[in-house]
């Protein structure tokens, strides 16, 4: 006998209602929502265009007054509170703008992978035989370690933030599949599946009311991973070189560049580093308060 | 049994006054309130109750084993005179196994998977005794063979898993008297074992009981096994004691309401009599069903099981039958074959004049309507993101009745199950297991089939639950005039709801015939085993 | 057990199979040239067609992949455009690093992560439990590179305990192998570190919930024996599992840390050889780390047999 059992009639509340009074939810939605608001109004934070640069201002310390000039080649006195890199751009700028790709990539992947994966793992948990064709795919794009796969289709492609985010979708592909097809099985299983078939429900209609539903929880939780590993797989391309050109800046090649002079300046590195580790961070404890809320059963396995 | 020492030395058990307190928010403030309830050296006591009652929780206080969440509050717990609840963990440590010994109700799960019976047995005596290996061998051979096992070298070798859930029951049992403990304390030990098994392990702890002398605190919610092994009972609910006394006075003279309606509720194994109509219409006739499971893969070593061998049988309207087995008989193949959830290898299945055995997904589709399922776990039948009304409606909307009609109709069907119209926007984890079941049925019964399938549709209830289930399902077949086909292990159940019954074996039918003939004069062996193991069949309960 | 193996082995074909098409077709659908990027912006078309015919890149994909698969099952896997050797040559030279990086930092975090976790399971909801929690889930998000950067920052260019960079061969002595690979490895562990831990508890609290532990503590075994023998030996199937994942993503991990701490392995050669575009030791390092990827895989999956006597083989 548990204490408590399930079939206690007491009214539960919902398990949504449950997230969104999780501490780490409320803590990481914050955080995220705050950097979200830096990415959309970067413009008016008392940054400049993060591409701006002035020589006299070469590698200014955190906290001193320099020079910027404009585009029009207009001289502005600019104050640097996280310094200048060696081409005397700003660095809080940069670093401010570089929220916005962070966020989108980290999104945007998750949401591509998660697309693509439920529709292949629903095909093959639903059709057999597609099922091991289709695993059978999935395990060798799995044998390939994903950030080979990543780096090396943006070298050939050419980054630009879609190949970016495709690049990094792939790998992903195959675990959502896996996920999504393993809880097709255990659901088509059952009890209320099989009820469904008796009561005439076609095939269609039990996948999209019936099995859909109630994977959303996992998927979602599955989804925070994905963009966290999404942010931290674009800042590792960057940083080796074969992200984005540093006209866009990212926080992965505002410290790709700042390597060479690590000994010197390593400030340059710990602002976005700081900053993507914070990101990465908010995410992961929003992902942890969704799965133990929403989710028990993989709560329990992780 | 002797009684007459037990005013000069202490009681072997006695719980004083015990409190144990449930976590907040529960539906009660305490799991078991101020219970007192004596053992004595040489006697089985039965505490008997429903899922809820808190029974658990006291063999589990008595050994100091109580689950995080709930506290033991107030109370005395005395073996052999000494309090347990004040002692430390180490020395409460020391009394089990040595003083006092549990098994429990799952045999599947009790045991390590990872380490081998003998390992498992023998951590037991390394832990309290100093015997050398050798010693130990020797004592565990003989235990082995005290429980029943003859092979006991293969025994200790083995690993849970390569046993059978009633040698894993008498593993269990080895490791629990091996060190001769005074009390023992069975939980719901027999639940999950075969009728058959059931009865030889009781008789196994039973005899060992009289043998040493032991007290044995027995843990069930089946009067069943009270009136088989009982000394003396204990009726538990919600936490308290409702009634205790001698086996006789509590079964035959229940004082108090509760007990005589949970004893009411105790279905009998003589079969009701019933008059059918042997003329009516034939709504189901299997003919030469089989079913073979494939060895999936080419790889695969796993052989091809055959779950069904020709099985050949027929419903008439009206009429309920029983069909009735041990687990891995085949009898839920049967049902799920007959709802087409799966395709059988082989034969006929004809509902009115078509045969559904071997049809497409698509023109299976129109005749779905007339085979209805109900399943066991009240749990997991209900889909958790759907109302009520929704669940109910959705059949109904598969074959083009209109919303507005198919919602009327569930208020008529809520209504029918005894459950208030009103519940319809609600979801189903706002409902008990016994209400969830009542959905269920309305859910198939939405679709006015000619044939309902209930799969072990109340085995997973409680017994007044059950009754009341029962009672509905009764209560349906004469209204709507169904053909039933009722899927139980539970020989009492099936004697109280079918007119006839089809006793399964390994696959096949091996008795077929009316209720009344099978259960007064059941031919074959194995019918006659299943009945002579139901336990308490001789006991005449109070009605 | 043989059967088995030999049997997984089989099926272990058409999975290096597909890793072989997707490779293969990953760098030959591209937009570009390879061989206009190989002949340099100075080339003109004459020396472009020159280049492509010699490499066969003139003609149909499935000649191209033909032939190259054929080299492939012959063990060559070509000549690599930028360095000018055998690919084959070329991983065999790197390979020392990478495999001295990637089991230093495994061994690392098992032997952290496991007892880590274990300790965290028994003390529940403890501080230390809470605060490994919390530090695992910071160990998830700081990136590899950061972390790399902050250790070298304080033990190399503060407290100068270590080197900045660099790689020493084992041949050239135990210490200044291990000097040099002390701090990458220690980042490339950190992950994992939380990884393992986290698992581990999870699994050891898990087993702790199961009727067995119940079983054991009624039998009056000592709460060390219950923890190790029945809840730990329990946990063994999810831990060797995540440490499977582990290796996978270790593998990913090594290009980094070889990147930042100037390893010469397998890592450092995949980036150069992305750099330069050079097709066959992208190829090459790819299909080895994913050979690689499966074997050990492979090896895991047998080992489950010595961890829980439900599986037969």
């Amino acid at each position: 006998m548990r204490p408590i059992t399930n079939s206690s009639p007491i009214i539960q509340h919902s398990a949504w209602q449950r997230a969104g009074q999780h501490f780490s939810v409320r803590l990481g939605a914050s955080v995220l929502l705050i950097l979200l608001l830096l990415a959309l109004l970067a413009p008016w934070l008392g940054t400049v265009d993060p591409t701006l640069f002035d020589p006299a201002s070469r590698d200014q310390r955190p906290g001193q007054t320099g020079t910027i000039t404009t585009l029009e080649g207009e001289t502005l006195r600019h104050y640097f509170l996280m310094g200048a890199d060696s081409l005397g751009r700003d660095m809080y700028s940069r670093v401010i703008y570089g929220t916005r790709i962070s966020l989108s990539v980290g999104f945007l992947s998750a949401l591509l992978a998660l697309m693509a994966g439920v529709s292949l793992g629903l095909i093959a948990g639903y059709l057999r035989w597609v099922d091991g064709l289709c695993m059978r795919m999935m395990d060798g794009l799995m044998a390939i370690p994903g950030i080979l796969i990543a780096i090396a289709f943006v070298a050939v492609w050419r980054p630009s933030l879609s190949t970016l985010i495709i690049a990094i979708a792939i790998p992903e592909i195959p675990r959502v599949t896996r996920l999504v097809r393993s809880l097709v099985l255990s659901l088509r299983e059952a009890p209320y599946i099989e009820a469904a078939i008796s009561l005439g429900t076609p095939t269609l209609k039990i996948l999209f009311r019936h099995v859909l539903p109630n994977t959303l929880a996992p998927l979602l939780v599955q989804g925070t991973y994905l963009c966290a590993s999404g942010m931290l797989i674009e800042s590792v391309l960057s940083f080796l070189g074969v992200g984005l050109p540093s006209d866009i800046p990212t926080w992965g090649n505002i410290m790709a560049e700042a390597r060479v002079q690590f000994n010197a300046y390593p400030y340059t590195i710990f602002f976005p580093g700081a900053f993507l580790a914070l990101t990465v961070l908010a995410v992961n404890l929003l992902g942890d308060g969704l799965r133990d809320t929403l989710d028990p059963k993989l709560a329990k396995r992780l | 049994m002797s009684l007459a020492h037990a005013d000069l030395a202490p009681a072997l058990l006695e719980l004083r006054g015990l409190t144990i307190g449930l976590p907040q928010q529960s539906d009660r403030p305490d799991a078991v309130s101020s219970l007192n309830l004596t053992v004595q050296r040489g006697e089985i006591v039965c505490l008997v109750g429903e899922s809820g009652s808190g029974k658990s929780s006291i063999a589990l206080a008595i050994m100091g084993l109580l689950p995080a969440g709930l506290t033991l509050r107030d109370g005395q717990i005395l073996l052999e005179g000494q309090d347990l609840v004040p002692l430390h963990t180490t020395a409460l440590r020391a009394l089990r196994a040595q003083r006092m010994a549990m098994i429990f109700q799952e045999p599947m799960s009790a045991l390590n998977p990872v380490m081998r019976c003998g390992a498992q047995l023998d951590e037991v005596l390394r832990e309290h005794t100093l015997l050398d290996p050798a010693a130990r061998t020797t004592k565990m051979h003989a235990i082995l063979h005290e429980v029943g096992f003859t092979d006991t070298s293969q025994i200790i070798a083995a690993y849970p898993h390569q046993l059978s859930g009633g040698q894993r029951q008498r593993i269990m049992i080895a490791m629990a008297l091996v060190l001769e403990p005074a009390l023992l304390i069975a939980d719901e030990p027999t639940t999950a074992l075969d009728v058959t098994t059931q009865a030889q392990i009781l008789q196994l702890i039973a005899s060992l009981q009289q043998r040493r002398g032991m007290g044995v605190l027995f843990i069930t919610h089946d009067f069943g096994i009270v009136a088989e092994i009982a000394h003396r009972v204990l009726v538990l609910h919600a936490g308290q004691c409702v009634e205790s006394g001698t086996r006789t006075a509590v079964l035959q003279q229940p004082q108090q309401a509760y007990t005589q309606q949970l004893i009411r509720a105790v279905p009998t194994l003589i079969a009701r009599a019933s008059n059918v109509d042997p003329n009516a219409a034939v709504v189901l006739r299997v003919q030469g069903l089989s079913k073979t499971y494939d060895a999936p893969g080419w790889f695969s070593r796993r052989k091809a099981t055959q779950a069904l061998h020709q099985i050949s049988l027929e419903i008439r309207r009206g009429q309920t039958l029983g069909i009735v087995g041990e687990s891995g008989s085949g009898k839920s193949t049967l049902a799920r074959c007959v709802a087409r959830l799966i395709e059988p290898t082989q034969g006929n299945i004809f509902l009115g004049g078509d045969d559904i055995a071997h049809r497409s997904a698509a023109s299976l589709r129109p005749l779905r309507r007339r085979v209805q399922i109900v399943f066991q776990d009240p749990y997991r039948s209900l889909n958790p993101r759907m109302t009520v009304g929704e669940a109910l409606i959705e059949g109904p909307l598969n074959y083009g009745v209109s919303r507005s009609q198919a919602l009327q109709n569930a208020a008529r069907l809520l209504a029918l199950v005894q459950l208030d119209p009103a519940v319809m926007s609600r979801y189903p984890h706002q409902f008990s297991g016994g209400q969830r079941q009542r959905l269920c049925i309305a859910r198939a019964l939405a679709l006015a089939p000619d044939l309902l399938i209930a799969d072990e549709a109340v085995s997973a209830l409680d017994v007044s639950v059950q009754a009341q289930v029962l009672a509905l399902l009764e209560d349906i077949r004469t209204k709507l005039h169904l053909a039933m086909l009722f899927i139980t292990h539970d020989l009492r159940v099936a004697a109280q709801l079918c007119h006839h019954v089809a006793v399964m074996s390994h696959g096949e039918i091996v008795e077929h015939g009316s209720a009344t003939e099978i259960f007064s004069h059941p031919q074959h062996p194995y019918t006659q085993t299943l009945l002579a193991a139901a336990p308490g069949r001789h006991f005449a309960f109070a009605q | 057990m043989l059967k088995f193996v030999v049997h997984r082995l089989f099926a272990t074909l058409p999975v290096l199979g597909i890793v072989a098409v997707l490779v293969f077709l990953l760098l030959r659908l591209t937009p570009g040239d390879p061989a206009a990027m190989l002949a340099g912006d100075a080339a003109n078309a004459m020396q472009i067609e020159h280049i492509r015919r010699s490499l066969g890149l003139d003609q149909s994909l499935l000649v191209q992949f033909g032939r190259w698969l054929q080299h492939v099952l012959q063990g060559d896997l070509g000549e690599s455009f930028y360095f000018k050797m055998q690919v084959t040559q070329l991983i065999a030279q790197r390979l020392e690093p990478t495999l001295s990086l990637a089991s230093l930092s495994l061994c690392l975090a098992v032997s952290i992560a496991v007892p880590l976790g274990v300790f965290a399971a028994w003390r529940r909801d403890s501080g230390f439990d809470r605060v490994l929690m919390g530090a695992s889930v910071l160990g998830f998000s700081v990136p590899v590179f950061v972390l790399a950067y902050v250790l070298i920052w304080i033990f190399s260019l503060q407290l100068d305990w270590l080197p900045v960079q660099g790689y020493e061969s084992v041949r050239n002595g135990f210490w200044p192998w291990l000097r040099h690979l002390i701090l990458p490895a220690l980042t490339l562990s950190v992950v994992y570190i939380a990884l393992i831990a986290r698992i581990t508890r999870a699994a050891v609290i898990e087993a702790l919930g199961e009727d067995y532990i119940r079983t054991a503590r009624a039998k009056g075994i000592s709460e060390a024996r219950v923890l190790i023998r029945h809840a730990l030996a329990n946990a063994g199937i999810p831990v060797l599992t995540v440490i499977g994942i582990s290796l996978a993503l270790l593998l990913s991990g090594v290009v980094v840390t070889e990147s930042v701490y100037a390893i010469p392995g397998l890592g450092r050669l995949m980036v150069d050889a992305v750099l330069a575009r050079d097709f066959p030791t992208i190829q090459g390092v790819v299909l080895f780390f994913s050979g690689l990827y499966v074997l050990l895989n492979l090896v895991i999956d047998l080992s489950y047999v010595f961890v829980d006597p439900r599986i037969r083989y």
